[in-house]
């Protein structure tokens, strides 16, 4: 099958690559442009361990397919720290002792993030909701819950 | 309980970032798929639809005229003549004569692209004559099921045994008849489990490189790179020492990652392709289809018990599948399932049993959950009917130091008592419950391991330390080996750099299993460090003029012990590190062997549950781990420890269970339908650390990881009765089973 020309916007960056027209959007990251952060865990959407966000929303980029990134800004783990200065949640995750393989990191951080940008104030049971599509098979969650409340908490008195 | 300080140590006891912590935060840590190098092929796998049948034809002829494909590989590839486990391994990496599963291997393709290697997969053809199957343990015992294969039975199976029986095993002591007579109650049940997936997020992925020379090297997902180097050697007939095994980061094993299912086949298809490396990623799919979920188990339990709680006799009579080949953990479970408990009178039975499913692997503490499934809950109900309480009885049966095991050896010092005694005391116990709430009660064992175990640690020019293990860290053993290795060198816990290295930089070590890696390589750290603390010490009372023995190490520095040995400043490492080029060479240490002193530990949970009388539906209200220790090197990655372990004992016991159809194929091969646990399926995991020192390791570890999956699957069965009166003996307990079960009862 030929290619497809694709020109997008990672974490900031014009990327451009070619696309198999049925490759998964988490393919060409991790194939062709080397952004290995975004993790296949099962290629059906259910584990969440490919967690980016397209124009701006929240996405499993094994879903998508990588044509349809043409024109579109794609974010992912990689461009979640701002240079050396990592976000409060990737912070969090690591004081609260919020992973231990750390395969579900990446898809988690994303999600989290983009929960906290859309309700600054979650409550336990909104966490725990919005991270049900995010599987973690080695915590029992309740060290990512932790986490996130406590850097809503920061984020909520940085921005007050 | 949890004591994040101990006086007499500064930094065992306490909670640093984990060294490795931004590299997983920030997506730089490397997986098993992460890697890619030049001129690298995809690999794809064929794999049997059928769960048995004989493979009549393969042919791969359209497959290799495809453009891009450069080898395709069939068992024809491997070498003959294989006996005992290796040809088991070889068996269940590609499918001889016969496919012995839904998703047993059959061919596999390398070619230029992943989507390439794929379509070429799709171009093999394959007739298959399908055979009959058998799939549960039960009908799998039964005389005149279909036979997996003739003569897999090994010399403990009497004869006249059924043909699917490979292992058989009987052990006990006392009367246990008498223990019987001697009892107020005696009770019978059979209680189901079904298997299970460790269902790690990363699937298996590797990319291996071997050239026509049979120099060889690979880069994998592994709890134990020498495991993988020792299992794909012999599978493909190649010398150990000529295969380097990289472990990449891991994401999780949890036991699953402890033995080879594919690795051999990215050698193989990259030897028959030029020495080009190949890279192999297994789908979600393929990892439920045809890696190694845990046993199913059918299991009969009779206890006796006198008014007062006391356990007078008890026998288990346990039957296990797992998969096509031997290996099923009925032993261990049978070993663990009375091990809380002291006992005059107890037999136990145990049959192994074939299958038409996947080699079963380990799986957290393989067998004790189900094995204290059954005996656990049957203690609950034996409870309920004397009007005992659970914990009392417990507390009364309760092993101590010094009591015989169940299963034959005697114990050392073990925390079951002030586990119980703990667990009594939490307040979660005195909260008040609501309509179709109930609390239950379990206790759960694992014995912990050792293993063989290699550790080199080195100083550094500037005085730091680099540790070099080899058993990949799953779970923060990076952060607790370097604690132990600082607190013992007397430097900063950032000073030290533990590094998990590849099969070719150290002698022979077993995986991270059996609770091991803390305890084993950081015991061997430990002594490695004292090996380079007696050259320091050496190195400073040569530059001083004084005898070695004259000088003792604290903190961090060299020191002469007392007044009578000379008057000299303390020399730090830094000093002593700083010219070693001069005073001897290299400073080092490294320790080699199967470490002794292994602490066994007991866990007690509890759990509060609310059952929906209309859905059957089961809600975790609350949650409570108790858990000996021995020492909690980093408190925080023990807490996770117990958190994770009864999150997936949850899962085991409410949702998860592999499901065949009539076909005997897998029906349930994706997380959609095979369901773990989410985060809005739990609640918060409180947790105990119980601390009795385990004596046979330096800082008293005893292994955290795989007691806390062994108690949820009773403990949750005992407060669904709580709640409902309805007693589930069939795992898992999902809606419609609870609802049947509240139903058949009148409720």
């Amino acid at each position: 099958m030929s290619k497809v020309h694709v020109t997008t916007s990672v974490n900031g960056d014009e990327v451009e690559f070619l696309a198999d027209p049925r490759e998964t959007l988490l393919d060409c990251l991790r194939d062709h442009i080397g952004l290995t952060g975004s993790k296949e865990g099962c290629g059906t959407g259910d584990c969440g361990a490919c967690s980016v966000t397209l124009d701006g929303a929240l996405v499993c980029s094994c879903l998508v397919l990588g044509v349809e990134a043409d024109g579109k800004r794609v974010e992912t783990i990689e461009g979640m720290a701002d240079g050396a200065e990592l976000h409060p949640l990737q912070r969090k995750f690591i004081e609260h002792a919020a992973l231990q393989c750390g395969f579900c990191t990446p898809g988690i951080l994303v999600a989290a993030k983009k929960l906290l940008e859309t309700n600054p104030n979650p409550t336990e049971e909104e966490v725990r909701y919005w991270l049900a599509g995010n599987l973690c098979r080695c915590t029992g969650y309740d060290k990512i819950i932790r986490a996130v409340m406590d850097a809503a908490a920061e984020l909520r008195q940085e921005a007050a | 309980m949890a004591k994040d300080e101990f006086k007499e140590f500064k930094l065992v006891g306490t909670r640093p970032d984990r060294p490795d912590g931004l590299d997983k935060v920030t997506g730089r840590a490397r997986y098993g798929a992460d890697i890619s190098a030049p001129g690298m092929l995809w690999a794809a796998v064929l794999r049997s639809p059928h769960a048995h049948a004989r493979i009549v034809k393969i042919d791969t002829s359209k497959a290799e005229a495809l453009s891009g494909v450069k080898a395709v590989i069939t068992r024809a590839d491997f070498p003959t003549g294989l006996t005992g486990e290796d040809w088991n391994l070889q068996e269940n990496t590609m499918a001889g004569e016969r496919a012995l599963y839904d998703g047993h291997a059959v061919a596999a393709v390398a070619a230029t692209s992943k989507l390439r290697a794929e379509e070429a997969v799709r171009l093999i053809e394959v007739e298959y004559e399908v055979l009959p199957h058998v799939i549960d343990v039960d009908d799998a015992i039964k005389p005149d099921a279909p036979v997996i294969r003739e003569g897999a039975a090994d010399a403990t199976v009497p004869e006249g045994m059924p043909p699917n029986v490979v292992r058989y095993m009987e052990f006990g002591r006392g009367d246990v008849e008498a223990g019987f007579a001697e009892a107020d109650l005696v009770m019978e049940k059979t209680y189901k489990t079904e298997a299970t997936h460790q269902g790690y997020i990363e699937p298996h992925a590797c990319m291996g490189q071997m050239g026509a020379d049979g120099k060889g090297e690979m880069w994998v997902c592994t709890q134990g790179q020498w495991f993988i180097r020792k299992m794909c050697a012999a599978v493909l007939g190649l010398e150990t020492s000529q295969l380097r095994v990289t472990p990449s980061e891991i994401g999780g094993g949890f036991g699953g990652k402890t033995t080879i299912f594919m690795e051999p086949l990215s050698l193989a298809l990259s030897k028959k392709a030029g020495g080009k490396p190949v890279k192999l990623v297994m789908s979600r799919s393929e990892v439920l289809r045809a890696t190694g979920p845990t046993a199913s188990a059918s299991m009969d339990v009779k206890i006796g018990m006198k008014k007062d709680g006391t356990i007078t006799g008890a026998r288990a009579e346990f039957r296990m599948q797992g998969g096509a080949f031997p290996g099923s953990p009925v032993d261990m479970a049978l070993y663990c399932c009375f091990a809380p408990y002291k006992l005059e009178n107890v037999e136990h039975i145990g049959y192994d049993v074939l299958a038409n499913r996947p080699k079963c692997a380990a799986y957290r503490a393989p067998g004790s959950p189900m094995g204290a499934f059954a005996v656990e809950s049957l203690l609950d109900e034996m409870c309920r009917e004397l009007d005992v309480d659970p914990l009392e009885m417990r507390l009364k049966n309760a092993v101590r130091e010094g009591d015989t095991a169940s299963y034959g050896p005697k114990y050392g010092s073990i925390g079951l008592v002030e586990t119980l005694e703990a667990t009594k005391a939490h307040p979660n116990l005195s909260i008040p419950l609501g309509p179709n709430q109930g609390r239950g009660i379990a206790a759960g064992y694992w014995f912990n391991h050792n293993g063989e175990t290699s550790v080199s640690l080195a100083i550094s020019e500037d005085g730091t330390a680099q540790v070099s293990v080899g058993t990949p860290d799953i779970g923060g053993s990076r952060a607790s080996i370097a604690l132990m290795t600082a607190e013992t060198l007397g430097i900063p816990y950032e000073d030290v750099r533990v590094n998990v290295v590849e099969t070719g930089a150290l002698g022979v070590n077993e995986p991270t299993h059996g609770s091991r890696a803390t305890f084993a390589s950081g015991k061997a750290a430990v002594v490695a460090a004292g090996h380079a603390i007696t050259e320091m010490c050496k190195r400073a009372a040569n530059e001083w003029g004084i005898d070695p023995e004259a000088v003792e190490w604290v903190d961090g520095a060299a020191q002469p012990a007392g007044d009578n040995a000379g008057k000299f400043p303390p020399m730090t490492i830094a000093e002593i590190a700083g010219k070693m080029g001069s005073t001897g060479g290299p400073i080092s240490g490294h320790h080699e062997s199967v470490p002794e002193g292994v602490g066994a530990s007991f866990g007690c949970h509890v759990v509060d549950v609310e059952v929906d009388p209309e859905t059957g539906r089961t809600t975790i209200l609350r949650y409570l781990v108790v858990q000996d220790a021995g020492r909690a090197i980093h408190p925080a990655y023990v807490e996770g420890q117990y958190q994770g372990g009864a999150a997936q004992g949850i899962g085991w016991a409410l949702n998860e269970a592999y499901i065949y159809g009539e076909d005997g194929r897998l029906q349930n091969s994706v997380f959609l339908d095979y369901r773990v646990p989410v985060a809005s399926d739990l609640p918060m995991i409180d947790t105990v650390i119980v601390e009795v020192p385990n004596p046979g390791h330096p800082y008293g570890v005893r292994g955290v990881g795989e007691t806390g999956i062994t108690p949820p699957l009773p403990a949750i069965a005992n407060a669904i009765q709580e709640a409902t009166g309805a007693r589930l003996c069939d795992l898992p307990m999902s809606p419609p089973k609870v609802l049947a079960a509240i139903k058949a009862k009148g409720g």
